[in-house]
């Protein structure tokens, strides 16, 4: 006998998710799923993140790793809430590890959460969190031919960090090939050229992310 | 590597559905891949066999449909099969 499911492999994972997402909105936490492969700088750049916003906002970051409390410990140094997860081999975080880090954090009191997936190109994206945003980080050592062998992750993603724009002049990174490759993929994808080692380019990628933090506090009170 | 994490959730969908309708042993299962969705059927294939030891799918087939990438145009509302991951509508 035939028995026709057509049930999603994630729908757990996704059901979790949109669970999430109500809470977050409900709470008003703007939430970032941050993706990039090992190196690239995620680290670096939410602790760069937390220096421009800190003043303002009110951040929380959950760190996402295969193993170590590293990541944590030096968000921490910053004065900002972190919580470790550690996923025992798992490639990516799941709902379910968030659902868990939330437990730990003062919801009321917070404006925004960054979650930093763990280092990978691949299988992050697979799982939503309920994030109120997908970004992924590209750093310049990486090559500019990513987003064509990388697909998906670019073509999810609503921001692309290029991150280590100081090494541009040292090796062989074109600007315009990655445009072109990005171009075919998600062209409404919106890119911060950044250098989290000079603190360079920050600026202006905090203040489009304090502008989407206030339209969807405008639409949260309308 | 994924995949485990996707065979899991297959499983549980699988046994969940055999108890409901009151199922001995699952000859076969039919999955349907999209392109652009990171999963390789060959490990999950692996993982299955590995995962379903001794329980009512051990030995199933596994067999695998790759759905080919579409996208619907934001502008003019065409939905089109995407080829060599170039997204833009002519």
């Amino acid at each position: 006998m035939e028995i026709k499911l057509r049930q999603n492999i994630l729908a757990a994972n996704d059901k979790l998710a949109a669970k999430l997402k109500e809470i977050f909105e409900n709470k008003g936490i703007y939430v970032i799923n941050l993706m990039a492969s090992p190196g690239a700088g995620k680290t670096s750049f939410i602790l760069q993140t937390i220096e421009a916003l800190k003043d303002d906002l009110n951040v929380a970051v959950i760190e996402g790793d295969i193993a170590s409390k590293v990541d944590a410990e030096k968000v921490r140094e910053h004065g900002v809430a972190a919580i470790q997860i550690n996923t025992g081999g798992a490639c990516h975080l799941d709902a379910n590890m968030i659902r868990g880090a939330l437990n730990m954090l003062d919801l009321d009191s917070l404006d925004i959460i960054i979650i930093e997936n763990v280092g990978n190109l691949v299988c992050p994206v697979e799982f939503d969190l309920g994030e109120t945003v997908k970004m992924v980080i590209l750093s310049v050592p990486e090559g500019d031919d990513k987003p064509l062998k990388y697909p998906s992750i670019f073509v999810e993603s609503e921001v692309l960090v290029l991150n280590k724009i100081d090494l541009l002049d040292y090796v062989d990174f074109n600007l315009e090939s990655l445009e072109n490759g990005l171009n075919g993929l998600n062209p409404a994808i919106n890119i911060f050229k950044v250098s989290c080692k000079y603190a360079s380019g920050i600026d202006e990628w905090a203040s489009w992310l304090k502008g989407q933090i206030r339209k969807k506090s405008k639409f949260l009170t309308d | 590597m994924h995949e485990i994490a996707m065979t899991e959730n297959i499983l549980s969908i699988v046994f969940i559905e055999a108890e409901k309708r009151n199922a001995k042993k699952i000859k076969k299962v039919k999955l349907e891949i999209g392109e652009l969705t990171n999963i390789v059927g060959d490990c999950v294939q692996f993982y299955f066999e590995l995962m379903s030891k001794d329980t009512i799918a051990d030995g199933a087939e596994v067999e695998i449909v790759d759905v080919p990438l579409q996208a619907k145009c934001p502008r003019c509302g065409s939905v089109k099969r995407v080829e060599n991951l170039d997204f833009l509508c002519e």
